[in-house]
């Protein structure tokens, strides 16, 4: 009984793999048509991605530059994909506890030192100084992202993403955090901080690949440029996936039952398509901040809208 | 025993075949831009020609590419920056050399200190014509490449490999040239 579980756990967890590779994949390609389209081009076939990873993995040489290379890719996939078990998809989550809304910062954050360690062992000044750049983005989204979240938690009363999820899907769309004011603004500053953790543009610093030769992934090439694209797919579904269950009601319209079960799949991944427009859209008519620039944002004004929003629950809470 | 050897070259050929396939539709290029040719490139990448729409992109540095571009002539400072670079990208790769004076020399075929024929130096897979060669030209040039990748012909980087000591001669004989011009110069500044 207890090896058949187990077969099972191992097999949802190859699915989720599968799923949000070629999830993430297929939104890459079709951001690319979209901001080909906003530049007034044709732009490359939408499984252009799907190609490319293909044949990075499938380069004949592939140059590594230490074990410790080769253990930062580890670090990003294991850490993206066990944030991705730790998220409701469309209700359905496969592992869950008390805390786990913190757990997964804690767990986002895994795969940038990850690429901290890996950009380290590649020894080049570019990778060193798109890893400080990465550091002190991920510093600076984190603030506003943390309130807001401080603020959800203590409207729902609770720590843990699942629950977050039940209370918004109780009375359908018109339970989603969303909908009331408050969140309102916190949706925006989240939003705000989704797109410099997706390192859209503005927020593209660290990786600005014309001014630092794109920074952390200097040195990768080849199969391990192939794996890195793998993890970007994964970790564009997770954070978009972090954010429609935290104000959109994880995507769950319907309860109980296959059909539901489906419905809400389907759901989300229209939520988080959504999602992945608009920063795509935002990432097509902005030019990039310089550093102290997207700091600031984030510090002085993203960080006052949530504290807003937080105030204002706080008070709603109290009454 | 696994697979008989005839099994196994098949497996190899079919395998190869494929990713031949996934690598003629996803080139990305690093443009090392040396001569005149480097304003070709903008027009070629931007909406007028875009060249993403064959999955052409570039690159930011030699690692991640597959095409080394190389946009008009060569001095022989520039050629050991360009074999570095040529070493440092990840196999297969593909060279195409941009403009006349990569192939004869151009207008600079007699000038002391350029390079008069890239191929020596490192394999090209690909010469376009012309000073300088309009963006149409680029474009059916990587087409043209495309199709080579596809027939399996483009093997400038195993050419680069298996001839590689003669390669590294031809280099040498530059490099050393020029060094010895230095040397004399500086004699010349001491007297
Ligand atoms: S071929 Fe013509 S355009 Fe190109 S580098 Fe030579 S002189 Fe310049």
């Amino acid at each position: 009984m207890d090896m058949i579980g187990m077969a099972i756990k191992i097999a949802i967890l190859i699915a989720y793999a599968i799923i949000g590779t070629c999830v993430g994949l297929l939104f890459m390609g079709i951001g690319r048509k979209i901001i080909a389209r906003v530049h007034n081009r044709v732009g490359p076939p939408f499984y252009q991605n799907f190609i490319d990873v293909a044949k990075l993995l499938s380069k004949k040489t592939n140059i590594s530059h230490g074990w410790i290379f080769d253990l930062a890719l580890l670090f990003s996939i294991s850490g993206i994909l066990l944030t991705l078990l730790f998220l409701p998809i469309g209700g359905a989550q496969l592992l869950s506890m008390d805390g786990d809304a913190f757990l997964v910062l804690y767990l986002l954050a895994i795969p940038a030192l990850g690429f901290a360690l890996g950009a380290g062992a590649s020894g080049n000044p570019n990778a060193g100084v798109g890893v400080m750049r990465a550091l002190v983005m991920m510093l600076s989204y984190e603030l506003p992202f943390v309130i807001t979240l401080i603020a959800l938690m203590i409207y729902y009363d609770t720590t843990s993403l699942a629950t977050i999820v039940k209370m918004q899907s109780i009375d359908g769309i018109k339970s989603w955090a969303i909908t009331m004011p408050p969140f309102m603004i916190a949706a925006f500053a989240a939003d705000m901080a989704l797109q410099g953790m997706l390192m859209e543009q503005p927020f593209d610093i660290p990786v600005a690949p014309h001014e630092i030769a794109s920074g952390p992934m200097v040195e990768f090439g080849g199969k391990y440029l192939g794996s890195l694209m793998l993890y970007k797919a994964i970790a564009l579904v997770a954070e978009t996936t972090l954010f429609v269950d935290l104000f959109l009601g994880g995507g769950v319209v319907m309860h109980s039952g296959v059909m539901a079960a489906i419905i809400n799949f389907f759901v989300w991944l229209g939520l988080i398509f959504l999602l992945f427009v608009l920063s795509i859209l935002i990432a097509a008519s902005f030019p990039r901040f310089r550093i102290e620039q997207a700091f600031g944002f984030y510090w002085k004004y993203e960080a006052i809208i949530a504290a807003i929003s937080l105030i204002w629950v706080y008070i709603m809470v109290i009454k | 025993m696994g697979l008989h050897n005839g099994d196994k070259m098949m497996r190899y050929e079919e395998w190869s075949k494929l990713a031949r396939k996934a690598s003629k539709k996803s080139l990305w290029m690093v443009h090392f831009c040396t001569g005149c040719g480097a304003v070709e490139m903008p027009p070629v990448m931007t909406s007028r020609y875009d060249a993403e729409r064959f999955g052409i992109t570039s690159m930011a540095t030699p690692r991640q590419a597959d095409v080394l571009l190389i946009t008009g002539y060569l001095t022989v400072k520039t050629l050991r920056r360009v074999i570095q670079v040529y070493e440092q990208m990840q196999s297969p790769k593909y060279v195409i050399a941009f403009g006349s004076c990569t192939i004869n020399g151009g207008m600079y075929w007699d000038s002391y200190n350029t390079i008069k024929h890239l191929e020596k130096y490192i394999p090209v897979d690909l010469y376009i014509a012309g000073c300088m060669p309009r963006p149409e030209g680029i474009i059916n040039a990587f087409i043209k490449l495309m199709k080579l990748i596809d027939e399996g012909k483009a093997r400038g980087w195993e050419k680069y490999q298996k001839y590689y000591d003669r390669y590294k001669e031809n280099q040498r004989r530059v490099f050393n040239f020029e060094i010895k011009e230095e040397q004399k110069e500086e004699k010349n500044e001491e007297h």
